[in-house]
């Protein structure tokens, strides 16, 4: 069966299903990393985005349950320019994942690249052109929007029992790799959700607050949140953790024209001036601000990587360091940050 | 695993592993770089990974760049050995810019949007009886690489970028046979290809979605020909009437990430065409020489790369076009665009409908480009110098004939015959020796030297027999001249070591001409002169002849194209012939282009040839009129020993300067070795030599000791084999003799080779050794430019 994705602007990228049928609708993004398709279409981030994978082919060594970095697919279609089943396609139709074979998927990059991340809309199925492409018209654009209602849980739970610290994660759309990372750097894990109490997290040893999809800006009661927990206990702010945190801290973020989703973006740590080659998947970032240095910034673009602020026992990055899908070049900070947590409480 | 890398076949990115594994491979790769110590520059490490268990362990580990980096380069667009280079001096690499795209750093890890495949490329063909199995030891003489969408498009352009001759004998033969064991992704892949073969019928049938649906599979047009039954034209009419044209993707290192201005393409299908050239200075079209083989190597390389230089300086944009990962001219900061694309018809044609060159040059890729030749002149594009007319002129081995009669040049008489018993008829004719080869090959396969007629017969039988007469005794010379149609400059006269019938590329060759008497240098270069007028040569003209004792000159054949020699003569007289060859393709004049004064260079060059036969055990380490060298080296000194001397190091086979040699000559050339080994007694050498030499030398007086051929053996007297093999040999000089004592040679020659002793297998290169070993001497290095320099101050 023939596919297609349009986008608001009228473009149209002709393909062929190999997912499930009918149509999705979400922000068209791209990511450029080569492997780990699975975890990306299972991370809370990609909530609500069609996915353009830039790797040529996609789905070449099947799925496995425990790849997966959330219990369900959030991206809503997969645009390849060269799937292979019947693993991964079946695994698509499955989740009820539109997945599009066949689409020019450079072209596209350098599309989205040129005009920005786009509202768009994938169709299997017959839906004609100039209906799909006004649907994608009228879906909300990604600036403004909050989805961490939806990715987030409603009760709290115990990850990982025992622990030489306690961590308390904010569920903003966590990944299980930084669940897991915490785990193996031997913390207690509790994880709550988005709208839990300063006064519950400040309970912990540490706090981190997790990577998540949307517009951190109308965020205003996470927001506060993050201000009143500041100060009180060690956190560490991730992707849009780190935003919060820099909103909680007065500074501004802003919608990049089209994001980061990678794995190989380099990453200096001003510190000690090594380079880091990070994952990455964010389509909004803090901007810089004399007021507060950044720790981190991309050599890509320039943009704040993460933030270091002493004084209120907290720190952030733009980055992932749990990875998965990515290199492994900054697990040693998410453990280092266990290790200084523990130290604080030994 | 189990299969040395470089005769591998290989993927880009890695097409199997999930994240994890991957990522725990690049943790490995790191620790490994850390654990070693290796603070900059590149590093290569090889890993195997169990397809079961996952179970990682480290093979190798080379702490600098390797063939795998040239490749990685190639594949990513990341240039590792540059960035390495700037690292040994101190940057970092978040300091050194990425060329391509010109704004990130090259810390930016590379990312592929596009799959690439790499191909060895074999040449078992040349060493018969050598064992062909695949394992530790590399194998392969060259490779290739293709670029495509899908690991099936890259995979094929591989594949046929490798060029195989006829009668090649190489795994991977066709696209049907495959090695046991490959990892079952690839074989569902290359099945989704047999499958899709499977279904061509008639392509008047086939409707654009069908055509897209085979080229985006990577199926070339002659493939597609082959399976429906008709004409690769008759194919690429219909499709292109179907609307259906490749199109061009720029290879980014960033998968379009961030915007690179990268002047590197690859095609593919179904896609929209990538920045289509918009510049408005003139442009040529550069054809390179494929993959590296043994009779075309990297010296069309050198060609290709000093032709695309020179047209830049001229004002030209120039396009390169090649497939060949391991080539300088396949870098992207060569020329001013890089096709990575086969050499075919159909990616050539396509190129030059998107470039529409103002000329397309064939001159110095070696044969590859000019197979191509006729159908880019039918195509209506221009070929820039020599016209297609005369490559065929010179190729025609009946035309030629007429064009040398004409003009009064002689060539040894020579006939073609169909039948073994008219091959016969026609050696009687010229009489023997005769040269006798298929009539299609290059680089002298299955050629042979008779001397009878029963010789002849046993020569396995072929469609077109080619006869040649075999001029025997003569002195074999190699000229590279330079001709704009009319007039001809002569820019080298060189000397093979070798007798005639050891193969040009496989002789070594010295430079000026030693044995030459200034009236026979005279000679040659007037027949040099007529005949490139003839011809109607305009660039480059390559031309072998053979000067007997009475000083007649023959014509043994003529390459209106670089020669494998060009970068020999360049280097060893500093005249820059690439560039005068392009300035003469576009219409300048011999007088115009300020060229010294035609001399022999004062110093002597010599080039040896680099042998792979230790790559081959089984096979005879022989050389004939078959080519098997895959490399060359150069020496020059004031002294012709000396340059000798330091070439056959450089290659390799250091000359001893005591000890013992073992001398066993055909009986036909008994005499001709009491010189040399005279020369060596008095050398202080000890003399072994089997009884017919052994009499021959003795009865001259020279003190010998006779030894046992192999196939004398009796119990206990050590044979020749054993002497070799217990060390007791420096040096073995060994001619083969008829196909009698060849199992006697043969087991001789190999002992040598096994125990790294020098075999020298001709008497004219024995007595060039013997003279080196007697006069060779120390001298203070100098570099290419001073002696240049002090060439050009001389002349």
């Amino acid at each position: 069966m023939t596919g297609y994705l349009a986008l608001a602007d009228g473009t149209v990228w002709h393909g062929e299903s190999v997912g499930a049928d009918g149509h999705a609708l979400g922000e068209a993004v791209f990511t450029t990393g080569m492997s780990g398709y699975q975890e990306a279409v299972t991370d809370p981030s990609f909530e609500d985005q069609l996915i353009c994978f830039t790797a040529p082919m996609v789905g070449n060594y099947g799925v496995a349950e425990e790849r997966s970095e959330s219990s369900r697919t959030h991206a809503r279609a997969v645009l390849m320019r060269e799937a292979r089943g019947p693993e991964w396609t079946d695994w698509l139709r499955e989740h009820g994942l539109v997945g599009l074979t066949g689409i020019d998927t450079r072209s596209l990059v350098l599309h989205l690249r040129e005009a920005g991340a786009a509202p768009g809309i994938a169709v299997a199925g017959k839906l004609p052109v100039e209906d799909a492409v006004e649907l994608a018209r009228q879906q909300p654009p990604m600036l403004g929007r909050s989805l961490i209602a939806g990715v987030s849980i409603a009760e709290p739970y115990v990850f990982a029992p025992d622990g030489r610290v306690s961590i308390g994660v904010v569920d903003y759309g966590v990944k299980n790799s930084v669940l897991r990372r915490l785990a193996k750097a031997d913390a207690a894990v509790t994880v709550y959700p988005h709208d839990a109490s300063a006064d519950d997290l400040a309970k912990h040893d540490g706090v981190l607050l997790s990577p998540g999809p949307g517009d951190p800006e109308p965020l205003v009661t996470e927001t506060a949140t993050v201000k009143e927990l500041l100060g009180r206990t060690h956190v560490l702010g991730i992707c849009l953790g780190h935003q919060l945190i820099a909103q909680a801290t007065g500074l501004e973020t802003y919608k990049l024209p089209f994001g980061h989703r990678g794995a190989n973006h380099p990453v200096l740590e001003r510190r000690t001036g090594r380079v880091l080659v990070t994952s990455q998947n964010h389509g909004f970032a803090v901007r810089s601000s004399e007021a507060a240095e950044a720790s981190h910034v991309s050599l890509y673009d320039g943009t704040v990587e993460g933030l270091e602020l002493p004084e209120l026992w907290a720190r952030s990055l733009q980055f992932h360091p749990e990875a998965g899908p990515g290199p492994h070049d900054a697990w040693p900070l998410l453990e280092g940050w266990v290790e200084e947590v523990a130290a604080a409480h030994a | 695993m189990g299969v040395h890398t470089g005769d591998s076949v290989t993927v880009a990115p890695q097409m199997t592993l999930p994240d994890e594994a991957y990522q725990e491979l690049r943790d490995a790769a790191i620790s490994v770089i850390r654990a070693v110590g290796v603070d900059t520059g590149g590093s290569n490490i090889q890993f195997a990974r169990s397809r079961e268990t996952g179970e990682v362990r480290v093979i190798e580990m080379n702490p600098r760049v390797s063939r795998s980096s040239a490749l990685a380069s190639k594949a990513t667009g990341y240039p590792i050995a540059k960035v390495a280079a700037r690292l040994a001096v101190g940057y970092t690499l978040d300091e050194i810019p990425n060329d391509l795209t010109g704004t990130t750093p090259a810390s930016f890890e590379p990312t592929l949007d596009y799959v690439v495949v790499k191909f060895p490329r074999f040449a078992f063909e040349k060493f018969p009886g050598a064992d062909r199995t695949l394992g530790t030891q590399m194998k392969s003489v060259g490779e290739t690489m293709g670029i495509g969408r899908t690991f099936a498009e890259a995979y094929l352009k591989a594949f046929r970028s490798r060029e195989l001759d006829a009668g090649a004998a190489t795994p991977w033969q066709t696209l049907a046979e495959m090695p046991e064991d490959v990892h079952p992704f690839f074989q569902r892949e290359l099945e989704r290809i047999h499958a899709a073969i499977a279904t061509i019928g008639d392509v008047e049938s086939l409707v654009a979605g069908d055509w897209l649906r085979l080229k985006r599979l990577g199926l070339s047009d002659a493939q597609i020909a082959t399976a429906a039954g008709t004409t690769e034209t008759a194919v690429r009419q219909r499709r292109r009437d179907c609307g259906v044209r490749p199109a061009y993707r720029r290879v980014d290192s960033c998968a379009g990430e961030v915007e690179a201005n990268s002047n590197y393409y690859y095609s593919t299908w179904g896609e929209a065409d990538e920045a289509p050239p918009t510049g408005t200075k003139p442009r040529v079209v550069i054809l390179g020489s494929g993959p590296n083989r043994i009779g075309q190597g990297i010296e069309f390389d050198y060609c290709c790369v000093h032709a695309v230089t020179t047209y830049r300086e001229l004002g030209f944009e120039a396009v390169m076009v090649n497939c060949n990962p391991e080539t300088v001219s396949t870098d992207y900061d060569t020329s001013d665009r890089l096709y990575f694309e086969p050499l075919d018809t159909e990616s050539v044609l396509a190129i030059c409908e998107r470039e529409k060159p103002d000329g397309v040059v064939i001159q110095f890729g070696g044969q590859t480009p000019l197979k191509l030749a006729r159908v880019i002149e039918d195509a209506g594009w221009k070929i820039l110098g020599t016209p297609f007319d005369a490559v065929d002129l010179a190729e025609d081995r009946e035309r030629f004939a007429g064009l040398l009669k004409a003009h009064g040049l002689r060539s040894p008489e020579w006939g073609i015959a169909a039948t073994p018993d008219e091959t016969v008829e026609i050696a009687e004719r010229i009489g023997y020796p005769v040269l006798v080869r298929p009539s299609y090959v290059l680089g002298g396969r299955a050629m042979r030297v008779c001397y009878t007629a029963e010789e002849v017969r046993e020569m396995p039988p072929f469609e077109r027999i080619l006869v040649d007469r075999f001029v025997e005794h003569a002195v074999e010379v190699d000229v590279d001249a330079l001709c704009d149609g009319v007039d001809t400059y002569v820019a080298a006269v060189m000397q093979h070591v070798e007798e005639a019938g050891v193969h040009s590329g496989d002789s070594a060759c010295v430079l000026p001409a030693p044995s030459l008497s200034f009236a026979q240098s005279q000679e040659i270069a007037h027949v040099v002169r007529v005949l490139g007028r003839a011809l109607g040569v305009v660039g480059l003209l390559n031309v072998q002849l053979a000067v007997t004792g009475d000083g007649d000159v023959y014509i043994l054949e003529a390459n209106p194209r670089a020669s494998r020699t060009v970068p020999f003569v360049s280097k060893a007289t500093g005249l820059e012939l690439v560039r005068a060859a392009c300035r003469l393709a576009l219409g300048a004049r011999i007088a115009e282009l300020g060229l010294p004064q035609e001399r022999p260079p004062r110093q002597w060059s010599v080039k040896a040839a680099v042998l792979p036969f230790a790559r081959f055990p089984g096979s005879d380490p022989v050389l004939g009129p078959e080519m098997r060298s895959t490399g060359e080296v150069m020496a020059s000194a004031a002294e012709l020993s000396t340059a000798l001397d330091k070439a056959e190091r450089a290659a390799g086979r250091r000359l001893p300067r005591s000890g013992s040699v073992f001398i066993s000559i055909r009986e036909p050339d008994h005499q001709q070795a009491v010189p040399i080994a005279a020369t060596l007694v008095g050398l202080g050498f000890e003399l072994y030599a089997t009884e017919g030499t052994a009499a021959t030398l003795a009865a001259a007086g020279i003190a010998v000791e006779p030894v046992r051929k192999l196939s004398e053996a009796t119990d206990g007297e050590p044979t020749v084999v054993d002497l070799i093999r217990r060390g007791r040999c420096d040096l073995v000089i060994n001619t083969p003799e008829g196909r009698d004592a060849r199992s006697d040679g043969y087991a001789i020659r190999e002992a040598a080779l096994t125990r790294r002793v020098p075999c020298i297998t001709t008497l004219s290169g024995a007595a060039a050794a013997v003279h080196a070993i007697a006069s060779a001497r120390a001298e203070q290095a100098v570099s290419l430019q001073d002696r240049i320099d002090a060439e050009r101050r001389s002349a």
